[in-house]
């Protein structure tokens, strides 16, 4: 996916104008928000999970070393195979070379984020390879050739008509003439053109959301049973991962998945959990003849040894997203790339270069309600400050923008100065505007006058001379009456 | 007497000195002393959400110079007090000796309702309000220092005040100090959708406990012509709400 985080002001503008997606946004509000909180309250012990979770997390990223080399050998001992790529080039390039060695000509695969920060389809495309998303949102995205607008739901900004009219597209060709408008009719197409995939697919590859040290198995949650399918019947098996995905023991795992359904979708379980592991072994009766297993870095040392650490914590279940007004307003393709919202202004730039992203960490107004819901205890506007001091260092911002906090900053370490300053200027404004009592326009103050009123000040002095002038009113009534 | 610095904040002072005037009435029926330092400028937010620290640790110095010789500080606003609360220590976690006395302060420094309510245990200041009126929590002092309860214990003890809550009450109301001038369509939505819920309440009146935060939403309450009024909680605490709301024309007689 080509990385347009630079334009993410122009982008949130043109989205702000979509009311389709007005319409699908408010969804994930009506949808996620209250589920969740219902799901949340239902489990009384919610803050204690969350406090093991972020130890648990801790550790292995203090041991994250030792986690990793324990899963492959565990991995290896049950017959399959460890990859190692320190970016996404080298995972793709891993990943087509076992579909070729297999002789593989049709890849099946599960939703994966590690997939779409790697463009792993157009790698495949590109390789000679058909893949085919089976999760219906990422199938979606796949015919409208769009990148993921949310980490769970992929297609979410999607209408039903939109979708309707993508089938009737791309779906001529395997007889698809009416147009579908119900939701189930929908679904059903979706699937039985999936089924035959599924079945004829040589290559399956999915990501998973935890890797078990001490098995070399993985934890794989979907709601649809397609990452099921994708992984057991095909020939060859891959899981792509980050390397953050390792965790101890799969009574562990148990920790994490509590939190995980209820945070996500206010589920209390997602509808398939499944632990899979390796190949088949002698006397299985079904289950994939080579098991390979990609651990994609990606910058992620990187953020292991600097200040975003903490952010490694994230199992990707999209509840900040889901809370952030500024998510909520403009959705997740103004962000610009396959990772949205405050967990995505976080991760962005550290994967693509803060020059890439730089107003990424300044779109939020640090109002902390992602972090309140995190269920990793990701101190989400913490690490977004962090960014801010990159691009500040680096004069990142707009002249004018570090210009006049430049002018400020001087003058507010100028009290006896800053304060004469800002007595004209009540002065003048409060003269100005004491008609009305509001300014719906003025010099200097359009980006606050386009959409509010900029209320005048309430008289003509500031807080300080009054203070003052009262203090001294004070003092001179107090010396005439000694 | 307990000694209480006022951290006036510069929306206060700029745009409603009657909000410092309320508070300091407040701190003293409450039995402090109130002195109000003349060398307070900012708590320096601009500079820190814009990621340049030298700056911000300049304005803390002045700061924790200007505030530390009393036994407290307090500001009507969470988002400032939260600043010197929470986020001045660890500016100086290299510096032992400022690292010390931005710790000392910030034990001591409190958002003016949670200060009322939980240290000084006061609760009713025998206030009159007869309106409806409904209440939105700033992000900051909600989150990072907790106030919720404390403005709503000391509404019901307003006689005449009726509580009528909006939906999504702790929703952000897009401005976020520079980011409703940088990202001004974002903004405004979000702006825009805060106050539709504030209409959508019932309310007469709109109170809420942080400059910011009222500047904005009475600046599109008034944009979409709504008569919605709005007022600083301190303000209707101290009897002090006579004047007019934030936005409103001091002479209502409309000229020709
Ligand atoms: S940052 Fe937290 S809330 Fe956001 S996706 Fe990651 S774990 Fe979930």
């Amino acid at each position: 996916m080509k990385v347009q985080s630079l334009n993410f002001k122009a982008r949130s503008t043109e989205a702000l104008l979509d009311d389709d997606l007005k319409a699908a946004l408010s969804n994930v509000k009506q949808g996620f928000i209250g589920k969740r909180a219902e799901a949340v309250r239902l489990v009384p012990e919610w803050e204690q999970i969350r406090a093991e979770a972020r130890d648990l997390k801790n550790h292995v990223l203090d041991n994250l070393d030792h986690y990793l080399v324990a899963y492959e050998a565990a991995v290896q001992a049950r017959g399959g195979q460890v990859h190692w790529a320190s970016t996404s080039a080298e995972a793709n390039d891993v990943i087509v070379d076992i579909c070729k060695q297999a002789g593989a000509k049709t890849v099946t695969k599960g939703k994966s984020m590690v997939g779409e920060e790697a463009n792993l389809n157009g790698a495949l495309e590109a390789a000679g390879l058909e893949a085919m998303e089976t999760d219906l949102g990422e199938y979606i995205i796949q015919l409208a050739k769009e990148a993921p607008s949310h980490i769970i739901a992929p297609a979410i900004h999607k209408t039903r008509q939109q979708v309707s009219d993508l089938f009737h597209e791309h779906h001529a060709q395997y007889g698809l003439h009416e147009r579908l408008v119900d939701r189930s009719a929908l679904v059903n197409e979706a699937r039985t053109i999936l089924r035959e995939k599924f079945r004829c697919a040589d290559v399956g590859i999915t990501g998973a959301n935890f890797l078990i040290a001490e098995t070399g198995q993985h934890v794989l949650v979907t709601n649809e049973g397609n990452g099921d399918l994708t992984s057991s019947l095909p020939r060859v098996q891959i899981v792509i991962v980050g390397i953050e995905k390792v965790i101890p023991t799969l009574e562990d795992a148990s920790c994490l998945l509590r939190l995980l359904a209820r945070s996500a979708t206010g589920q209390h379980f997602s509808n398939y959990t499944s632990l899979m592991s390796g190949p088949a072994q002698p006397g299985d009766l079904d289950g994939p003849e080579a098991f390979h297993v990609v651990l994609v870095d990606n910058h992620r040392t990187e953020m292991l040894a600097g200040e975003l650490r903490e952010m490694l914590r994230c199992f990707r279940c999209g509840a900040c997203l889901n809370h952030c007004p500024v998510y909520g307003a403009v959705g997740g393709h103004a962000y610009g790339w396959v990772y949205p919202g405050p967990m995505g202004s976080v991760v962005t730039p550290a994967m693509v270069g803060i020059e890439n992203a730089p107003d990424l960490p300044h779109a939020c107004t640090l109002n902390g309600r992602c972090a309140e819901v995190c269920p990793m205890s990701i101190p989400l506007p913490r690490l977004l400050r962090e960014h801010r001091r990159a691009t500040f260092e680096r004069s990142l911002q707009s002249a004018s923008a570090r210009y006049g906090l430049g002018l400020w900053a001087w003058l507010a370490a100028r009290p006896r100065l800053y304060h004469w300053a800002t007595r004209w200027g009540v002065a003048v404004l409060s003269r100005l505007g004491a008609r009305r009592g509001r300014f719906s326009r003025l010099p200097l103050a359009g980006a606050w006058t386009q959409s509010r009123d900029l209320p005048s000040p309430q008289g003509r002095t500031t807080f300080m001379q009054e203070y003052r002038q009262r203090q001294s009113d004070a003092n001179a009534q107090g010396g005439q009456g000694s | 007497m307990k000694s209480v610095g006022l951290f006036v904040t510069c929306l206060v002072d700029l745009h409603r000195p009657n909000v410092g005037f309320a508070a300091i009435a407040l701190l003293e029926q409450a039995g402090c002393s109130v002195s109000v330092p003349d060398s307070q400028v900012c708590c320096g937010q601009p500079a820190y959400n814009s990621g340049d620290d030298v700056s911000t640790k300049r304005i803390a110095q002045q700061v924790i110079d200007a505030f530390e010789s009393f036994d407290y500080v307090v500001a009507p606003s969470g988002s400032c007090a939260a600043m010197i609360k929470e986020h001045y220590p660890p500016l100086f976690a290299d510096d032992p000796v400022w690292l010390a006395r931005a710790q000392a302060l910030a034990s001591r420094c409190h958002e003016l309702f949670s200060f009322l309510v939980d240290v000084l245990q006061v609760k009713d200041f025998s206030a009159e309000f007869g309106a409806d009126v409904t209440y939105h929590d700033a992000c900051s002092g909600l989150r990072e220092l907790g106030v919720k309860e404390q403005p709503r214990t000391l509404m019901s003890n307003v006689q005449g005040l009726m509580l009528k809550e909006m939906d999504d009450t702790d929703v952000c109301c897009g401005f976020g100090g520079t980011f409703c001038v940088k990202y001004p369509d974002i903004s405004e939505r979000m702006v825009d959708d805060k106050a539709a819920l504030v209409r959508q309440s019932g309310a007469e009146v709109m109170l809420g406990g942080d400059m910011g935060c009222l500047l904005n939403i009475s600046g599109r309450l008034s944009r979409v012509a709504s008569d919605v009024r709005v007022y600083h909680l301190a303000e209707v605490l101290a009897g002090m709400a006579a004047i007019p709301a934030i936005g409103e024309a001091a002479n209502t007689e409309e000229q020709p």
